[in-house]
């Protein structure tokens, strides 16, 4: 028999080198008394932080007429909290959610030091979502001050008509449009030999680019058939990127086509199917999206992970099943901006005959404006599509989310600045993404953005959390996204977990979402006397409490 | 909001007319201002047509400051034009108000109009920067056949300070503003009409949608597209950039700073050029609330609304003679042997115009095109 003083060594060692629950992000308070051990939150836990166990108890009890105290071991079932890194828990609330008795919940630990361990094996974290900075963005400080009173009358949201759209396409110059007058009319010249660029007539907001293969099957089709809804029974024509790795061909060779923007992306998943349906297609895809970069994680490719890759997903990517499906960082096959841009670009128009809108779409960056430059000068890019460190994402490193990219507010406007300087704001659309109701504001930020200068906004992870609940939050709460695991199947392909998703409800929500957008955005345009066109570039109208950012956007400082 | 009185008439008269239908109006107008705007001279102008008119205010250095830069710059003064100057309390009298009237350059002589309206274009706004620190020089316009009076002050005193009702100054068009002094400084660069190489306009209202125009006028490349005192001035240049530079007929004005919804321009026969219009000229449309009242260099007079119609405005008269006003009162003062019953109130869809010599009054309506 070791020593005893040996013995408690050892132990003491092991233990010492386990982390205390002060160091993980999110403690989980269970409450003993009002627990019936139904077991339902350690089932529904996706990470499995929470485990029933047992707790030995001391009890002392007297039963005669005279105190005789006696002493008895008792086993208690217990719900516990396991101090595993890798089954930490994630604020998801699940346990919470399914709890009969209200007897269990995560509590936010603002002193984690949940960073310092997450690298297991010398693996780094990665998770889903985007950047855990959960103070207001400026986005969220800046405000609509310039009000319409008296001098001139300010617009009613209710009774005026609006015109809630914008351009999706390169447009001409009115300088270099194919116009002739004759007898006092303006006719377009046939004779002419000006091309005239495809131009969509768009809602402005759009479904950022969320791909199939991110998605569930249920969240895919709910967003599918909210967007069809908002077009065709309510007129408001509601577009939606498909993020890489293709539509499902049924979906491509369908009517509803127009109403999505492919995305190529580069590792080319899904195209091989795109371009084998291109001669069964019965309308053209709203736009092609070339996707060189996203917000949430610049300088990365795309990811998804193995245990996404099933039978559909196999299918529309044209890959086996099982294995991780990474895009490289950049497109490979290219090698320079006129490369990689300009002949990309010819190579899409002219797959559809120069009938779809062309655009890239890139991460926040202090060089946006060289690229921006660089499609100025091509007459065939439809926009610049800007997506600022505030995005989200399915799957990327940690340290790309939180500390890579640029905000998105100075970034589009020091390009839309860059193009009235050059008198092109009108010719290139800025489309914005990245962080736009991070904070619930939806129609709020994205108003703000057209009037910093984007002609139409990009939104997708706000729409995860208002049309099918999504749990993530910038506490790092859930963002389980990447591991397939989300509780509440909306980035998953299990479909043990996706079944929990109605996609009637996600379409249901989508729609209430659109139509609240849109009377959010009249009741913000309205007063400031705006309704017959969208206010692009309506700076003086904004006005925020902070010097430096007010003269950083050239807006208006007010306290 | 100001208060608008325009009147062409194939006879002159005397702009004391439109002062008088102004001060009919006068619960519109707070006497912060006034702008005279004359087109088509007659008096002691009807023989100097030929000869550019430069209209403005100066102090004494300035003046000879102006006549120096002309002198130098090749112009050769035919006329100078001053009006008796009354004084009337309440308006502080500069030293000198003035229409000179030049002949050109000698090497401009044989030039095409084009070009010498670049000329005169240039030579107005050098002259506006070199006065506009001390306020020494300002010039309103600079134009064969356009005499223009800005000062501060109520609309009828103005008449009586100018001594306009001595009937030496006339026209057979003009355009009058009664300002309301709003959101600006009195500054007589914001005061209404603004003219720009034969297209004057003034407006009342605010203009919501100021900046974003006033970036995209700005970054157009065509000189003259500066300024911007007043948010109305973007209206003029929209004109003259319509017209002018994209070489549109005058109705299409109307169709750049309203333009018709989608699912309405299906009934116009140029649909297609609407369609093209309506995506590469959407940062100059308009949000009012505005009223439009201006006139083109062949004469033509035209009153347009905002898409909403959020600004009252009335158009009638007799043939020989009509009348532009913010209110019916303004017409009856104007006009007064009109017939009544046919007077125009142009709603949203309305672009009123009245050729040169007021023969007609011709409603066009957006909605049915040609």
């Amino acid at each position: 028999m070791e020593p005893v003083e040996g013995f408690l060594s050892l132990n003491l060692k092991e233990k010492n080198h386990q982390l205390t629950l002060k160091e993980f992000p999110y403690t989980v308070n269970w409450r003993d008394d009002r627990c019936t051990r139904c077991g339902k939150c350690t089932a529904v836990c996706p990470v499995k932080a929470i485990v029933p166990s047992v707790r030995v108890e001391r009890v002392v009890s007297s039963e005669g007429i005279s105190p005789t105290p006696k002493v008895t071991r008792k086993v208690t079932p217990i719900v516990s909290q396991v101090n595993d890194i890798e089954r930490y828990c994630t604020g998801c609330a699940m346990c919470q959610f399914v709890c009969p008795n209200a007897a269990i919940e995560p509590e936010f630990n603002p002193e984690h030091k949940f960073l310092q361990f997450k690298n297991k094996g010398g693996d780094a974290y990665k998770r889903g979502g985007r950047r855990n900075d959960p103070g207001p963005s400026t986005l969220d400080k800046l405000k609509f001050t310039r009000i319409s009173m008296l001098t001139d009358p300010a617009l009613d949201a209710g009774r005026h008509e609006f015109h809630l759209r914008t351009f999706l396409g390169r447009i001409l110059p009115p300088e270099g449009l194919p116009l002739k007058a004759e007898g006092g009319r303006l006719v377009v010249d046939k004779a002419s030999d000006v091309f005239v660029p495809p131009v969509r007539e768009v809602y402005p907001i759009m479904i950022g680019s969320m791909s199939v293969g991110a998605l569930s099957p249920p969240m895919w089709e709910g967003l599918a058939m909210g967007v069809a809804y908002l077009n065709e029974e309510l007129g408001m024509p509601v577009v939606m990127a498909s993020g890489e790795g293709g539509m499902p061909p049924r979906l491509l060779k369908s009517r509803f086509l127009k109403y999505y923007i492919l995305q190529i992306a580069s590792g080319y998943f899904g195209w091989d199917e795109i371009i084998r349906s291109l001669p069964h297609m019965v309308e053209d895809p709203a736009a092609i999206e070339i996707k060189y970069g996203q917000g949430a994680k610049p300088g990365d490719g795309g990811l998804l992970m193995s245990y996404k890759v099933l039978k559909l997903i196999s299918s529309i990517r044209g890959v086996p099943m099982f294995v991780d499906l990474a895009s490289p960082p950049t497109h490979q096959t290219k090698y320079s901006i006129e490369e990689a841009v300009a002949k990309m670009i010819q190579s899409m128009s002219m797959a559809w005959g120069f009938r779809v809108p062309v655009y890239p779409k890139i991460s926040g960056t202090r060089t946006a404006k060289a690229v921006l430059n660089n499609l100025a000068r091509n007459p065939y890019a439809a926009a610049l599509s800007i997506d600022g460190e505030d995005g989200g994402t399915g799957a990327a490193y940690n340290v790309s989310m939180d500390k890579m990219g640029h905000p998105i507010a100075s970034n589009i406007r020091e390009c839309y600045l860059d193009l009235v300087k050059q008198g092109k704001q009108n010719e290139l659309p800025l489309i914005a993404a990245g962080g736009i109701g991070k904070k619930g504001n939806l129609a709020a930020n994205a108003a703000a953005l057209i009037m910093l200068g984007a002609s139409m906004v990009s939104v997708g992870k706000y729409l995860m959390q208002a049309t099918a609940g999504c749990l993530g939050d910038e506490n790092n709460r859930c963002n389980l996204c990447n591991t397939g695991r989300c509780p509440r199947g909306i980035t998953t392909q299990d479909p043990k977990l996706y079944r929990r998703l109605d996609s009637s409800r996600v379409a249901e929500r989508l729609v209430d979402v659109f139509k609240a957008a849109d009377t959010e955005l009249k009741k913000i345009f309205a007063p400031m006397g705006r309704s017959t066109e969208l206010p692009i570039g309506m700076s003086d109208g904004l006005s925020v409490s902070d010097k430096a950012i007010a003269e950083r956007l050239g807006i208006s400082y007010v306290c | 909001m100001c208060r608008l009185a325009a009147i062409t008439a194939s006879e002159y008269f005397s702009p004391m007319e439109n002062i008088h239908a102004l001060e009919t109006m006068k619960e519109g107008h707070d006497g912060s201002g006034m702008g005279l705007m004359l087109k088509r001279l007659g008096g002691f102008a009807e023989p100097l047509k030929g000869y550019p008119a430069l209209s403005g205010i100066c102090s004494a250095d300035g003046l000879k400051e102006l006549d120096g830069f002309m002198k130098a710059r090749g112009f050769r003064e035919v006329h100078m034009w001053s009006p008796k100057v009354r004084p009337v309390p309440g308006i502080e009298k500069k030293d000198s108000y003035f229409a000179k009237f030049y002949d050109y350059p000698s090497r401009y002589k044989e030039s095409p109009i084009k070009e010498k309206e670049a000329l005169l274009l240039q030579t107005r706004l050098a002259l506006r920067q070199m006065g506009e620190k001390d306020e020494s020089i300002v010039v309103f316009s600079f134009y064969p056949d356009v005499l223009t009076l800005k000062e501060v002050g109520d609309p009828l005193a103005l008449g009586e300070f100018f001594g306009l009702e001595d009937g030496q100054l006339k026209a057979k068009i003009v355009l009058a503003q009664g300002r309301q002094n709003t959101n600006y400084d009195i500054n007589l660069y914001a005061c209404h009409p603004f003219f720009i190489q034969g297209f004057g306009s003034m407006t009342n209202g605010e203009n919501t949608a100021f900046v974003p125009i006033r970036e995209y006028l700005m970054s157009r490349g065509v000189p003259g597209y500066t300024g911007y005192q007043s948010d109305s001035e973007v209206f003029t240049h929209i004109l003259h950039y319509t017209v002018r530079e994209l070489g549109f007929p005058l109705s299409y004005y109307k169709d750049i700073i309203t333009p018709l919804k989608r699912g309405e321009m299906e009934a116009r026969t140029d649909r297609e050029a609407l369609m093209l219009m309506r995506q590469s000229l959407r940062m100059l449309v308009i949000d009012g609330p505005n009223c439009i009242i201006g006139f083109t260099p062949d004469g033509s007079c035209f009153m347009a609304q905002d898409s909403k119609k959020l600004r009252p405005g009335a158009v009638g008269g007799v043939p020989g003679k009509y009348a532009f006003m913010s209110e019916e009162c303004g017409l009856d003062k104007a006009v007064p042997q009109r017939d009544r019953s046919l007077d125009v109130f142009p709603m949203k869809y309305d672009f009123v115009t009245v050729p040169s010599d007021a023969p007609e009054v011709k409603v066009w309506n957006q909605l049915k095109g040609f």
